[in-house]
């Protein structure tokens, strides 16, 4: 029986690991190679980890550190940030990683996501969203860099990214980031139900009971920051993982 | 020495990355010559059957492989495509896999519509035969899966592991000095650890 997977992300700024709320006030939480080391040992399920200021700064991906990173790393490992090009994939994947996730890229190309796909196939290929709610309580997509965002809705752009030949969809709710005050539980119905490949679901996880809500609610995968990096009320520093038993009960019974 | 066969389809990155934990020297190479004394040999690879399959002619390397495997013995373990190449053929396809064990590629057929394609993350091994490919394997083994077409194997003793995605399915097998995991164990922790140290210690 395939189990749903469990998978920390990461966020890098400045080489350096960090925790945002709802997006904002990035807060420092060590040194990545050490946490991707203790998340090795703990045998998480896959690893994500994003470089959230590359393509605002129009940098390239960190080859060293990511390098480092995949040498560490005897699970999947996802990259993201900063990937604009062929070339630029190929390098990655020549280091070790196995997928990339796209965001400012696809919402600038979705081409670049079928020349990729088309060259180290759909299962290398993530495409990633940010979705908030409007004033009007609509769900709309958002850009952290403010790129400008395509006319259609949300569910249409993952479409389309499916279409162009994503292999995974992750959809992270702004508005739960780093709150771990539970799950867009609609929003990961919506898209899972009008999604054909695994989804990614990702924003507010903050127990177990939200892994597998988001479960079964229909997500293939849950993803979470804060859950795995901070502990207790006052947000203090602990890498942690749930034990392999623990999520084999927790997980085994979702269909 | 491991030599990974360099054909253009996919990741070396993590498999070299786990053998050099491991201790094990290897490279990577598509030089013929380099293949020609290879001692044993990891065909690797993702992407379709036939771009595979399309890739090996290619590189000008299905020759001297089926020379080094077939007549030579040398000891070879395909790893996801890799294992599929090593088919008769594949339904993703209409090429003719390298035939070196008697077994095909299927497609995925979800019976209940519950099961999304590609089988994608971690799932459980259990053993038919007893192998030094399998053997001492840390308790309840599991691998990272990612594919969405399967092995059948035409003879049952050829079965190393089945898993169940659906139904049961071959995900490993071993013919002669043949060895084939649907898995990648160059990322499943310490389960594909034991896969690799197993292979690198056969004779």
């Amino acid at each position: 029986m395939l189990r749903k997977r469990v998978i920390p992300c990461l966020l890098l700024k400045d080489a350096g690991l960090v925790k945002t709320t709802r997006f904002k006030a990035p807060k420092y939480v060590g040194d990545p190679i050490n946490a991707i080391k203790i998340f090795n040992d703990k045998e998480v399920d896959e690893l994500m980890v994003l470089d959230i200021t590359a393509s605002r700064e129009g940098r390239q991906p960190n080859h060293a550190l990511i390098e480092k990173f995949a040498s560490e790393c005897f699970m999947p490992l996802c990259y993201g940030g900063g990937v604009h090009t062929v070339e630029q994939a190929r390098q990655l994947f020549a280091l070790g990683v196995e997928k990339i996730c796209f965001q400012t890229g696809a919402l600038e190309d979705l081409s670049l996501i079928t020349r990729v796909a088309e060259r180290f196939g759909n299962q290398s290929v993530v495409v990633s969203a940010d979705i908030r709610k409007n004033w009007l309580g609509r769900r709309t997509l958002y850009s952290a860099c403010g790129q400008r965002l395509p006319p259609n809705s949300w569910i249409d752009f993952l479409k389309n990214a499916v279409a162009a030949g994503a292999g995974e969809i992750v959809v992270n709710a702004v508005e739960r980031d780093g709150t771990m005050h539970g799950m867009d539980l609609e929003l990961i119905q919506q898209a899972s139900g009008a999604l054909s490949v695994p989804l990614i679901a990702m924003g507010g996880v903050g127990s177990l009971a939200d892994i597998r809500a988001g479960i079964d609610a229909g997500a293939s995968a849950v993803a979470a920051g804060s859950f795995f990096v901070f502990h207790g009320p006052h947000r203090a520093v602990l890498v942690t993982y749930p034990h392999y038993r623990e999520l084999e009960q927790l997980l085994s019974t979702a269909s | 020495m491991i030599t990974i066969v360099d054909y253009n389809m996919g990741n070396l990155g993590s498999i070299r990355n786990m053998l050099l934990k491991l201790g094990l020297e290897s490279e990577v190479t598509a030089d013929p010559a380099r293949l020609r004394h290879a001692t044993k040999l990891i065909l690797p690879g993702v992407g379709s059957f036939d771009a595979g399959m399309a890739s090996l002619e290619a590189s000008g390397l299905t020759d001297i492989l089926n020379e080094r495997v077939l007549i030579q013995e040398v000891p070879v373990l395909g790893i996801c495509l890799g294992m599929q190449l090593m088919t008769k053929r594949s339904d993703e396809g209409s090429r003719h896999g390298l035939g070196w064990i008697d077994a095909e590629t299927r497609r995925f057929q979800p019976s209940s519509g519950a099961e999304k394609i590609p089988h994608m993350g971690w799932n459980l091994a259990h053993k038919s035969h007893s192998a030094p490919l399998v053997d001492r394997l840390p308790e309840e083994p599991r691998f990272y899966f990612v594919h969405s077409y399967y092995i059948h194997c035409h003879r049952p003793e050829d079965v190393l592991l089945t898993t169940s995605y659906g139904h049961d399915f071959h995900s490993a097998f071993h013919h002669r000095n043949v060895w084939g995991v649907q898995f990648h164990p160059e990322k499943s922790h310490k389960f594909g650890m034991a896969i690799l140290k197993n292979f690198a210690e056969l004779c």
